[in-house]
């Protein structure tokens, strides 16, 4: 029902969405919650277990009850606090966890068989027999779990993450938090305040109070709009700082357009890291729900969340509303209520010695008993010491005191302290390095305390940032007393509440003790009290104090559970913001890719890089055809091949060899200039780390090729070694791999391609075998290599990477013309394979130089990482496996990776285990499979026959252990 | 969480790959005993308190970092140049 007044709603601006299909009606500043208590809709959700029906009961992000589905399809969004939602039109707003409607609701049948669903009840149902587990049991829980529900439709939706910085975050916007963000922000410093509400001023907005001799509201807007005309402040409204983390770092999540219709082309959602040099937390306070008989009825509802809906949204919960307080605080509800012409019932005050009412009778030393009226409150049941009275009511405001928001105090593993005089747990100093706290948050709960805990506060931090403060003037403001007298549960039979987003109650908790879950933690889960989205922002003080009364102990030893973020949910679209889909990593494309792409090629993944699979020419139909054509292309006419992935790390100074020959196990210092070499890299602990060719272009000039999965880590290792081990060495390194386009050129005819496109003469005298030099390439400044992986001859040339793609499309062209073209990795391998090359299948990380055959390339006349621990016992000798070449020679021909070896008559079972295969390919050229393996004492076992079992795709093979190197092995084909 | 680097000043440590503990500094002689290699490569403690450990900016400007901080707060002590901390070792 609205009431006469200003509030904070724009009755200019009619809004209108519906509730389960029914048209409300709302104001602009409305949420769901304040327009449907507008039009005395009380039902609006079904409470977890149970079903009962249940309504607004806060007023922001605690609350528990009012949770619904906002929007429909891949847009929609469940467990949405109706008091979070601002309404717009055609914003469409459906109830939850309740079939088939929310008046009629038959798992509501729960409800009567509470006494078999009490805490802990499924560990103790679910247990027989076996048989159901899985296929009744667990299908049964999953649907009853969770409230809401997704789509199941791909999010559309847009989100982003960001990142701010300041010298002062202040979090909360209420009397404190603006106080402090003034202070700080006259002061000069970065200041960024965040509140979740979409209106600052914090419980400002919901009460009737003056500061400084103005409406508190009114002084709020003021400062707001002082604040908002300072180039020095960011305000941050409808973010929840949502967690602290380590070194003034917190996330916060903005709800950036989830209050406006339609496609706004902005995020819905942002989520922010927040870095700040000094932290005021001025989170306010959580008003307390007292426990008793059936207090979970629509309509019951905090006492301060009342005058909120009254104060800024004209709205009054009930026509005839009833206060049930154990502090002064009710009691203005009871006042702003009769002022704004609603009937107050009574005050039904639990201390003996309350104030006396302005205008509306006063019953001291009374306690809610119980609660009648099925889908909205009827009335209320109250005792004292003269007996049991009733009272008809349709809104019970219950205030129970206040705790203090301390939860993003605790996150770095900070536990709050017990305070008597507030009855609640208060931050203690220091919890979060950087942090101080103002306000209600530090059980300061009068307005005035708030103002002038904020300055203070906020003087300190800017003081220690090296700030002059100006002075501030403290408004005057309102410093009513506390007055609190704890009551967390009215004794008596039946269920009373405490959890009510998990509808846990005074009794499971007394269940939990009973059946000796009297740890705060343990309690937790056996209850599940805390649970869930709100996780415990109302109940978790009640459920302590009954667990504390329950063990016999106090408050203080029982202590709290742990505060983790984040404080309200948060998507994983926001956090994950930009990672969906393509953006889930990076995609590092050659200067070849979209002639690649054009050409047909399937483009695989190799790592952050695609690379061309093989380049389907008319009339093949399966890869392996194109990969067949493009190996006996290279073979005997040519072939070229973007390498460009390939780590390229250049290295300068005079010291450069020095440190080539410190991380490859062979030396690199008595390399002549215009030659290149092959490198071996190991571990420290003596296992292969890499391999690659590097060229020394000038006495103090190196570039190092990297395979392409290993080109970051090398360049990290290599600068570990120098800057770790080897400081004194002058040298420098940089990576250059996207700098360079390089692209192999190999086969019979490589030469003849490169002729005419290369300045220079390319022949044996210029370009001799692992020879390499500067070119020119159609006037642009290149490097030729001739170094080959494929077995044939060939070059590698580069030139910078601008240049990439027309020297590319220029190779294919002519390679074409020779009778040659384009290949892929899939011919790439075939061809390395047949030479035995090896490639990160075979330097897997677990085989050493001596595995692979490459023990003498451990130079023995200097030291090397890796060395000493090579030569550890175990990692060379005859039981090592070593790599060796396989040839079927049974009737079945097939090969495959990753199968296992056994002798020809062994059991294929692990203990008899030789070996296993790494790489194979099927070679057009040897019209049959080939295959590189390791194999125990392999090296003396060339010319015996293996059986290759695969167990997984159930082939097993006949072969013939041979020489690695298949093709040429004497390399008359590479040096020629 | 936050690091400073020597170079590039306080920075998210996304930019930052973490190697382990700083003994990585100490490589012992190629005839070190076989003890000292293995200390040296595999034996860690694990501090509650004040560690020190490389890190290496990666996302940056590269260097490499010796970070001595508390795994108990988490507050972070220092941050100095490996090749510093190196050369005045030796």
């Amino acid at each position: 029902m609205r009431v006469a007044g200003k509030g904070q709603v724009d009755r200019r601006k009619p809004v209108r969405f519906t509730f389960d299909g029914r048209t409300v009606h709302g104001f602009a500043g409305d949420t769901v919650a304040s327009a449907l208590l507008a039009n005395d809709v009380k039902l609006v959700a079904r409470s977890f277990k149970y079903h009962r029906p249940r309504g607004v009961m806060g007023v922001g992000s605690e609350e528990a009850n009012a949770l619904v589905t906002v929007g429909r399809g891949a847009h929609q969004e469940p467990n949405v606090r109706a008091t979070m939602q601002e309404i717009y039109d055609g914003l469409e707003v459906r109830s939850q966890n309740r079939w088939p409607s929310l008046d009629v609701d038959l798992l509501a049948i729960n409800d009567l068989a509470a006494p078999f669903l009490g805490a802990g009840f499924y560990y103790k149902t679910f247990m027989w027999p076996k048989a159901f587990w899985e296929r009744v049991y667990e299908p049964i829980i999953r649907r009853s779990a969770g409230l809401g529900a997704l789509s199941g439709e791909h999010n559309e939706d847009l989100y982003e993450k960001a990142f701010a910085f300041c010298d002062v975050l202040v979090i909360g916007a209420g009397p404190a938090g603006l106080m402090a963000t003034l202070t700080v922000a006259r002061a000069g410093a970065d200041v960024l305040l965040a509140d979740e509400d979409s209106v600052l001023g914090g419980r400002l907005n919901g009460e009737r109070e003056e500061i400084d001799g103005i409406p508190a509201v009114e002084w709020a807007a003021d400062v707001v709009d002082e604040l908002a005309s300072m180039p020095n402040v960011r305000l941050m409204p409808r973010t929840t700082v949502t967690g602290a983390y380590d070194q003034g770092t917190f996330g916060a999540l903005e709800r950036v357009t989830h209050h406006l219709s339609g496609a706004t082309g902005r995020p819905l959602e942002c989520f922010w890291r927040i870095v700040a040099k000094r932290t005021i937390l001025c989170a306010g306070a959580i008003e307390r729900p007292i426990a008793f008989k059936n207090n979970d009825r629509p309509g019951i509802m905090g006492a301060a969340a009342v005058r909120t809906y009254l104060q800024r949204y004209c709205v009054a919960p009930g026509k005839a509303v009833t206060v049930f307080t154990n502090n002064d605080d009710g009691h203005r509800t009871a006042r702003d209520l009769k002022a704004a012409g609603v009937h107050v019932t009574a005050v039904l005050d639990s201390r003996k010695d309350g104030p006396d009412g302005e205008g509306y009778p006063v019953i001291r030393g009374a306690e809610v008993c119980d609660t009648g009226g099925r889908k909205a409150l009827e009335s209320v049941s109250y005792r004292t010491v003269s007996g049991e009275e009733n009272l008809g009511t349709d809104c019970l405001a219950v205030s129970g005191g206040w705790n203090p928001t301390v939860h993003l105090t605790c996150h770095m593993n900070g536990r709050p302290a017990w305070r008597e005089d507030i009855q609640s747990f208060g931050p203690v100093d220091g919890m979060v390095p950087g942090m101080s706290t103002a306000g209600a948050c530090n059980g300061t709960f009068s307005t005035l305390g708030a103002l002038n805990e904020g300055a203070a506060k906020a003087k300190e931090a800017v003081e220690a940032l090296g700030f002059m403060t100006n002075a501030v003037d403290l408004p005057s403001a309102d410093d009513a007393p506390y007055n609190l007298a704890s009551l967390w549960a009215v004794a008596g039979r039946g269920r009373a509440w405490l959890d009510f987003q998990n509808d846990v109650t005074v009794k499971d908790v007394k269940q939990a003790v009973k059946e000796n879950f009297r740890s705060v933690e343990h309690m937790k889960r056996y209850t599940t009290q805390g649970m869930a989205p709100d996780q415990g922002k109302n109940s978790n003080m009640g459920a302590l104090a009954v667990l504390a009364d329950a063990t016999g102990r106090g408050i203080p030893e029982t202590g709290t559970t742990t505060f983790r973020p984040p404080f309200v949910p948060v998507s994983i679209a926001a956090m994950g913001a930009g990672a969906q889909g393509i953006g889930f990593a990076p995609e590092r494309l050659t200067t070849s890719h979209d002639a690649c792409v054009t050409a047909g090629a399937p483009m695989i993944e190799a790592g952050l890089w695609y690379r061309p699979s093989f380049y389907p020419k008319a009339g093949e139909t399966k890869w392996r055809q194109s990969c067949d054509r493009e190996v006996l292309m290279v073979r005997n006419a040519v072939g070229v091949c973007d390498v460009s992935t390939l780590g390229k790390i250049d290295i300068q100074g005079p010291d450069a060899a020095a440190l080539l020959d410190l991380v490859y196990t062979n030396t690199f210092s008595t390399l002549k200039m215009g030659k290149v070499r092959y490198g071996l890299m190991l571990r420290e602990d003596g296992t292969v780390m890499d391999d690659g060719t590097t060229a020394r272009l000038d006495k103090d000039h190196f570039v190092m090729t990297t395979t392409t999965a290993a080109a970051g880590p090398v360049l990290r290792h290599l600068e570990y070694v120098h800057q770790c081990l080897r400081p004194e060495l002058d040298v420098s390194m940089v990576s250059v791999t996207e700098q360079w386009a390089q692209f192999a050129v190999a086969g019979p005819k490589s030469r003849e391609l490169l002729t005419g496109i290369v300045g220079e003469d390319v022949d044996n005298e210029n370009f001799p075998f692992m020879g390499c030099g500067e070119i020119t390439v159609g006037g642009v400044r290149g490097r030729l290599f001739r170094i080959s992986f494929s077995g044939e001859h060939a070059y590698e040339i580069a030139v910078p990477a601008r240049y990439g793609e027309s020297l590319y499309k220029l190779l294919v062209q002519k390679a074409e013309a020779l009778g040659g073209g384009a290949y892929g990795m899939e011919a790439l391998n075939v061809l390395r394979i047949e030479k035995g090359f090896i490639t990160h299948s075979e330097i897997h990380g677990r085989t050493t130089a001596f595995d692979i055959g490459m023990e003498r390339m451990v130079s023995a006349k200097k030291d090397c990482i890796g060395k000493t621990m090579s030569e550890r016992p175990g990692l060379y000798g005859d039981d090592r496996e070593q790599l060796v070449g396989l040839k079927p020679v049974g009737a079945v021909k097939q090969l495959t990776a990753g199968a296992h070896l056994f002798e020809v008559d062994a059991e294929p079972v692990r203990e008899n285990e030789q070996g296993y295969t790494t790489s194979v390919g099927f070679s057009p050229t040897f019209e049959s499979f080939l295959g590189l393996a390791f194999l125990r004492n392999g090296r003396a076992r060339h010319g015996e026959q293996v059986m290759m079992v695969d167990h997984l795709r159930g082939v097993t093979t006949r072969c013939e252990v041979c020489d690695p190197v298949f093709f040429d092995p004497e390399g008359g084909r590479m040096r020629g | 969480m936050r690091l400073s680097c020597p170079h590039c000043g306080e920075r998210d440590r996304r930019e930052f790959y973490y190697m382990g503990d700083a003994v990585a500094l100490n490589r012992p002689d190629p005839e070190a005993s076989d003890v000292e290699w293995d200390d040296y490569l595999h034996n860690r403690d694990n501090p509650a308190g004040v560690t020190r450990d490389l890190w290496y900016h990666e996302g940056g400007c590269g260097a490499w970092i010796v970070v001595t901080r508390n795994t108990l707060t988490h507050e972070v002590i220092a941050t100095e140049l490996a090749a510093n901390v190196k050369e005045a070792s030796e």
